[in-house]
């Protein structure tokens, strides 16, 4: 058992951990503090499969500005916590076995065509984030271009869509 | 090495888990929450998929996924927003009907 | 062999974790001491001087009000939410050092050669980047958990603040990292070694391809919108929303709050350090004078200590305050040692710009008042922002011309 695999184990756990927590949590902050502790566990499993970059920018950009983002939301709409209704408990009854279902299917299929066995170490690319930004501005550009303009739309819209009708 | 297909049961474990939470939970913003699960479970796969294949690709596609993410997020608390101003109330049961 | 014997770089890490903790805390409670002293100071009074010679245990005396001071839990509280606020905030502002070079050189702790830092990451900057977003969770959740309307709109305007100040800080980085063409700190401070002319520092500030001025100031000002400090403190100064996000949090809980604002406050000033000033360079060429600076100035202090010490009111100071101006004088010469001094040299000029930058903090608090809130958010996102882009284009084409 060396230190990759004991580290793996560890953020594996913390993010199903916290996954569970989001759906079993009555409170919606709640919910939204295990989906930041979800992030931040697979911010260090990038880390540990040697994607410096992508760590980085999950963790400035999708837990410190998304996620800050529906905590305001939260806050602002006063969200109080789940009642239980008799449909939900219903749907609880029935759905876990097909939610397991679901994602043994998941897990057999796409774990099937990568290697189950720990492969050497034989040719492994050192990842840099200067070849990442090289990818993204030569072969990528029009797709970076193009997410450019959705996220002004996206600003646009999230403006009109909020305003209150004066 | 840890063996890429940990990695992808992982990233499957927890998109049952996000398509579990999206199905049950009666919170619109927790719905909501599932689904950005949903997308970080395909992101761990994408980056498993990177390292495997020894390909920077995988990355570039999780940099999209977070850019598009982050504008979906915006949107639809956006809609929650008028949602909940609307409706009086965050109980995805009180929205099944297109008339108020 | 046991496990930690196998893996001395565990063992390695805890000893400097712990030693930088608790240089780090002790450090904080005399910037609290330091920033009374020097507003009063400012304000033609004398501040903390009853609690010991000159004030000099009042930290001390402030701590053990903390610690006695009843810890209440008001009602209707979300209680987990509540206890993690500060811890998240504290624990967010300490992380930070863990990246932060101190000098060139490698130590050599239990028989491993160790860099002088807790871990010599090739992220490093990405890394405080990150650890800067995550820090608005402190106090939103702080001001959220309080159950209380005045809280909540404090955390609410701060939250909003720094996550609004946080992208022109980030992108008046992106300068820097333009011209030192790395993630790694202690490779953008190896790259700001050498002198212009002989004489000059080869500082980013002073950068050959683009002076990084610009983003100097838009730093300067974005980190003290981040770390809530005048003049952009008003989610949590005195006479504005009782006391902002932290007004239900009584003894030990308000004590983290207030040892977070501080720490990160030093982080700020060794990032500042670090990526615009040169972090361990000395600005003076070298020569023989200057090496014993540390020893010359460290002496100053001593004497001046032993020499008012002689001289003060109570028997307690004229007995403490000589003995500790010994121990200063003493750790002055100590430095003046040909191996000492070798080792001494890049910890202490990273060191004094870290001090200058903490007396520049508290300066600007005794001196400006403070902006309203719409002023904030409009300066932050009208005026700082596009000076932030432009900085960023303009070192960009520098740097492209030059590369032609």
């Amino acid at each position: 058992m060396n230190v990759e695999l004991f580290l793996f184990f560890l953020f594996a756990l913390m993010a199903v951990g916290g996954a569970l927590s989001l759906i079993l949590q009555r409170h919606p902050i709640h919910s939204a503090l295990s989906l930041i502790v979800v992030m931040v566990a697979l911010a260090a499993l990038y880390l540990l499969q040697g994607a410096e970059f992508i760590a980085a920018v999950q963790i400035i950009v999708y837990a410190g500005a998304i996620m800050v983002l529906f905590v305001f939301v939260i806050m602002l709409l006063n969200a109080g916590e789940e009642e239980r209704t008799a449909a939900s408990r219903m749907a609880r009854v029935v759905g876990v076995p097909v939610g397991i279902f679901l994602t043994a299917l998941l897990a057999w299929g796409i774990s099937g065509g990568a290697s189950s066995q720990a492969a050497t170490e034989a040719v492994v690319k050192p990842y840099d984030t200067k070849q990442l930004a090289v990818l993204l501005f030569r072969e990528y550009v029009f797709p970076f271009e193009l997410t450019s303009i959705l996220i002004l739309i996206a600003i646009l819209g999230a403006v009109v869509l909020a305003k209150r009708e004066s | 090495m840890v063996p890429a297909s940990y990695y992808l049961v992982l990233s499957a474990i927890l998109f049952g888990l996000g398509v579990v939470g999206f199905v049950f939970k009666r919170n619109i913003i927790t719905i909501f929450m599932s689904i950005e699960l949903m997308l970080n479970a395909v992101n761990l796969a994408f980056v498993s998929f990177s390292r495997e294949l020894g390909s920077l690709d995988g990355q570039v596609f999780v940099f999209f996924v977070i850019v598009v993410a982050a504008a979906e997020a915006a949107v639809g608390l956006a809609i929650i927003l008028l949602i909940a101003r609307n409706r009086q109330s965050l109980n995805v049961e009180n929205v099944d009907l297109l008339k108020l | 062999m046991t496990f930690l014997e196998q893996h001395p770089v565990l063992v390695i890490s805890v000893i400097k974790v712990a030693v930088l903790v608790f240089l780090l805390m002790t450090g904080i409670a005399y910037l609290t001491w330091f920033e009374r002293k020097a507003v009063a100071h400012m304000q033609s009074r004398w501040g903390p001087y009853r609690a010991g010679p000159h004030g000099l245990l009042q930290p001390l005396a402030d701590g053990l009000k903390f610690l006695f001071k009843e810890d209440f839990t008001p009602d209707g509280v979300d209680r987990f939410v509540y206890f993690l606020a500060p811890f998240l905030a504290l624990s967010l502002s300490l992380v930070t050092i863990a990246v932060i070079p101190f000098g060139p050189q490698a130590i050599v702790l239990l028989g491993q050669q160790t860099p002088l830092a807790i871990s010599d990451v090739n992220i490093g900057l990405l890394f405080i980047l990150a650890i800067t977003s995550l820090s608005v969770y402190g106090v939103a959740l702080g001001g959220w958990a309080s159950n209380n309307k005045y809280s909540l709109l404090g955390g609410l305007r701060s939250s909003a603040q720094m996550v609004s100040y946080e992208i022109s800080m980030t992108l008046s980085v992106v300068g820097v990292l333009l011209v030192a063409g790395t993630f790694s700190l202690r490779e953008i401070v190896e790259a700001q070694g050498g002198y212009f002319l002989g004489f000059l520092p080869r500082w980013n500030i002073f950068s050959a391809q683009f002076p990084q001025v610009l983003g100097f100031l838009i730093f300067l000002t974005a980190a003290f919108a981040e770390t809530n400090r005048v003049p952009f403190d008003l989610a949590e100064a005195e006479t504005e929303l009782v006391a902002g996000f932290h007004t239900e949090y009584a003894s030990f809980k308000f004590a983290m709050f207030f040892m977070a604002e501080y720490a990160s406050m030093v982080t700020v000033s060794f990032v500042t350090s670090i990526l615009f000033f040169g972090g361990w360079h000395s600005p003076f060429p070298p020569n023989q004078v200057t090496p014993y600076l540390p020893t010359f100035l460290l002496g100053a202090l001593g004497l001046y200590v032993i020499y008012d010490g002689l001289r003060y009111e109570t028997i307690f100071g004229r007995v403490v305050l000589p003995v500790l101006g010994l121990a200063i004088t003493a750790l002055g010469v100590l430095c003046a040692w040909p191996g000492v001094n070798a080792f001494v040299q890049a910890p202490f000029w990273l060191l004094a710009k870290v001090f200058c930058f903490l007396f520049l903090y508290i300066w600007v608090r005794g001196t400006l008042p403070r902006f309203r809130y719409d002023q904030l958010m409009g300066f932050g996102w009208k005026v700082m922002l596009p000076l932030a882009l432009l900085n960023v284009v303009l070192t960009a084409a520098a740097m492209l011309g030059r590369g032609r």
